[in-house]
């Protein structure tokens, strides 16, 4: 069974994040790591790999070169070989385009029988590129799972939907996206961060995947951003200490003066 | 006019708020369409209120072919149906699901899409909040045909009737898109409270709480509030998943979101920073999300949330 995992190399939520001058993520001044969304989807492909014999975790990260962080925590977490995709052309990308390079870069590999995702880039977080990679390559994609269950081939998810929970089923080759729901992300071993060292990792050109780089980047994305604006801060607001009921007070007086009673 | 294809978003015929937001928004941008995917018993009530709330056109698409498979025949659906008509946009409802319909669809008619607009305009031009709130973005759709998902509560629903002429739609389904199979749906229990996306009021409840959520939940059911929760109250097994706010939970943006023992994690905030109106009861006057507040009581919610409650059920008498 091959297993590619997608990880993604995101800036860190807790900075400061900016847009440059021309409206794309200042993703150069910014500290980045594996979107920790994508470690369990990492999880999720070494239980696999676990369960199954014969089974190979790929991670597969695009991104620009520091980018390589990525896929080194997924080979220290237990992946088995790395593939990343770098080029110039790549940057400013929209999901379109990523998904596009992903799916370029999964059949030049010959193909999987599970892609795994995260539910969102946590900088991004748009959770299109799943979908878009089974759009695709043609597979059936089992999305948001809070829990996976398989046989070999065959795949049941829990997916906990906006008014129902839903079990789908599906058979490999597919696409398998996992929440925050889906189970703890172990850590990296120091035997893991050590193995990691010898791991092979893979670094692809656009060339390499056969993609032409006017398909990708900023100038071929398919949205354009008209204008960014920084909320304006919010203008700090009463705080009032409880004492013997002074806050309830405040809070109804408050709720009252609003008129939400 | 150009027709804009909305795709309702319904429970079993039963048309969620959302659906009306878009008609609306549908209306800015050209002729309303609602694309009505169900059986045929389910049609009559949805078609006409939708048509009360501004569809010139309902498409009746039977879900015999498209129900027990998860999102790819949907796409079809309106790829088919934006072909067909012309569409000049396409507005689906932000959700999970939602999201992922349009991502296919953009694919296969080979058009930019936007996700999570919490407003959009003629043009169009859509408005999003990224980076957990900190940033407003305008954008648009260059290529093809504009997908744009939309986030509730984005729009009021108007109550202006539309000429609501019914077309039945035949959709072509593939092999291909009937691969990932509904094997069982378990629908939600109704709380009996507002949905938490399309509330007016949302209070939610952290790890603060210490798994008592009564407080939180009376207090909201003083104010007619949906309830919710962080990360944290959810990871203990207080409160369904289903109640959790943030980013991998639900964003909501009420008119007044009351957060009690809630630290205010960049996660949270993400999922309600665009609340208009914020409050916050929480014992530590360091917590961070009494930077968000407009008002903040420095307490504890054990004390504070049932006395307010009391006062204002006797006011209400
Ligand atoms: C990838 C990722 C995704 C995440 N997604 C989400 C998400 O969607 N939603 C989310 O909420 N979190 C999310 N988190 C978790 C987030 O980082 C925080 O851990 C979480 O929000 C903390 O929840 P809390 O505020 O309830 O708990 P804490 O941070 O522990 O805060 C509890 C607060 O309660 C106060 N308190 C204690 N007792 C009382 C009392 N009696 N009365 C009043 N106040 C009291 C304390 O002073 C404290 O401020 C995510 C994290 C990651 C890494
Ligand atoms: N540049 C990328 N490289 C590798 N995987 C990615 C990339 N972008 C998105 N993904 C995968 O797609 C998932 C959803 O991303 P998104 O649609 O951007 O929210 C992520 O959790 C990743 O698993």
């Amino acid at each position: 069974m091959k297993i590619v995992v997608c990880v993604k190399h995101v800036t860190d939520a807790t900075a400061d994040q900016k847009f440059e001058a021309d409206n794309t993520v200042d993703r150069v001044n910014v500290d980045g790591l594996l979107s920790e969304l994508d470690e369990y989807a990492v999880e999720q492909s070494l239980q696999l790999k676990e369960k199954n014999e014969d089974a190979e975790v790929v991670a597969l990260c695009v991104g620009p070169e520091k980018a390589a962080d990525a896929v080194r925590k997924a080979l220290q977490m237990g992946a088995d070989s790395g593939v990343h995709v770098s080029d110039e052309a790549i940057a400013g990308s929209d999901a379109i385009a990523t998904a596009k390079v992903l799916a370029a870069a999964v059949n030049k590999m010959g193909g999987a029988d599970v892609v795994v995702t995260g539910m969102a880039s946590t900088d991004g977080a748009m959770s299109v590129v799943p979908a878009m990679l089974a759009e695709l390559l043609d597979l059936p994609q089992v999305t948001f799972a809070s829990v996976v269950e398989s046989q070999g081939a065959e795949f049941r998810i829990k997916r906990d939907g906006d008014v129902a929970t839903e079990i789908i089923g599906a058979t490999a080759p597919l696409v398998l996206s996992v929440t925050d729901q889906s189970g703890e992300a172990r850590y990296p071993s120091f035997k893991g961060i050590m193995a990691a060292k010898k791991k092979p990792v893979e670094n692809w050109s656009l060339s390499d995947l056969g993609v032409d780089a006017s398909e990708v980047g900023l100038g071929a994305a398919w949205t354009a951003v008209v204008e960014t604006t920084a909320r304006p801060a919010r203008t700090a607001g009463e705080i009032v200490t409880d004492e013997g009921g002074s806050g309830a007070q405040a809070l109804v007086n408050f709720l009252a003066g609003k008129k939400f009673i | 006019m150009t027709e804009i294809l909305v795709l309702v978003d319904h429970v079993d015929g039963a048309v969620r708020k959302p659906a009306y937001e878009l008609l609306a928004i549908a209306k800015r941008l050209g002729s309303p369409s609602a694309v009505f995917i169900g059986t045929a018993d389910q049609v009559g009530a949805a078609a006409e209120s939708l048509t009360k709330f501004g569809a010139d056109k309902v498409y009746v698409v039977d879900d015999a072919a498209v129900k027990g498979y998860l999102v790819a025949p949907k796409a079809e659906v309106l790829a088919q149906l934006a072909q067909k008509a012309g569409a000049g946009a396409v507005l689906i409802t932000s959700s999970a699901e939602g999201k992922e319909v349009a991502g296919r669809l953009a694919i296969k008619l080979q058009s930019g899409v936007i996700t999570d607009a919490v407003d959009v305009q003629a043009g169009p031009v859509t408005t999003q909040s990224v980076f957990a709130g900190n940033y407003t973005v305008q954008a648009k759709v260059t290529k093809g045909t504009p997908i744009i998902t939309v986030k509730p509560n984005a729009a009021a629903p108007e109550e202006t009737a539309g000429a609501g002429a019914r077309e039945d739609f035949v959709p072509t389904i593939s092999d291909s898109a009937r691969k990932a199979r509904i094997v069982a749906s378990q629908p939600r229990v109704a709380s009996g409270r507002p949905e938490l996306t399309e509330a007016a009021i949302v209070v939610s409840g952290g790890r603060g709480t210490g798994g008592n959520f009564e407080p939180v939940e009376q207090f909201a059911d003083s104010l007619g509030a949906a309830v919710g929760a962080s990360r944290a109250a959810v990871d203990s097994g207080w409160v369904p998943h289903a109640y959790q706010v943030g980013q991998t939970g639900k964003t909501v943006s009420p008119q007044l979101y009351v957060a009690a023992g809630i630290s205010g994690a960049i996660q949270h905030r993400a999922g309600m920073q665009t609340s208009k109106t914020i409050v916050a009861v929480n014992k530590d006057e360091e917590a961070p999300l009494f930077e968000l507040v407009d008002l903040g009581i420095v307490g504890d919610l054990h004390a504070v949330l049932p006395a307010a409650t009391e006062a204002i059920v006797a006011r209400k008498g």
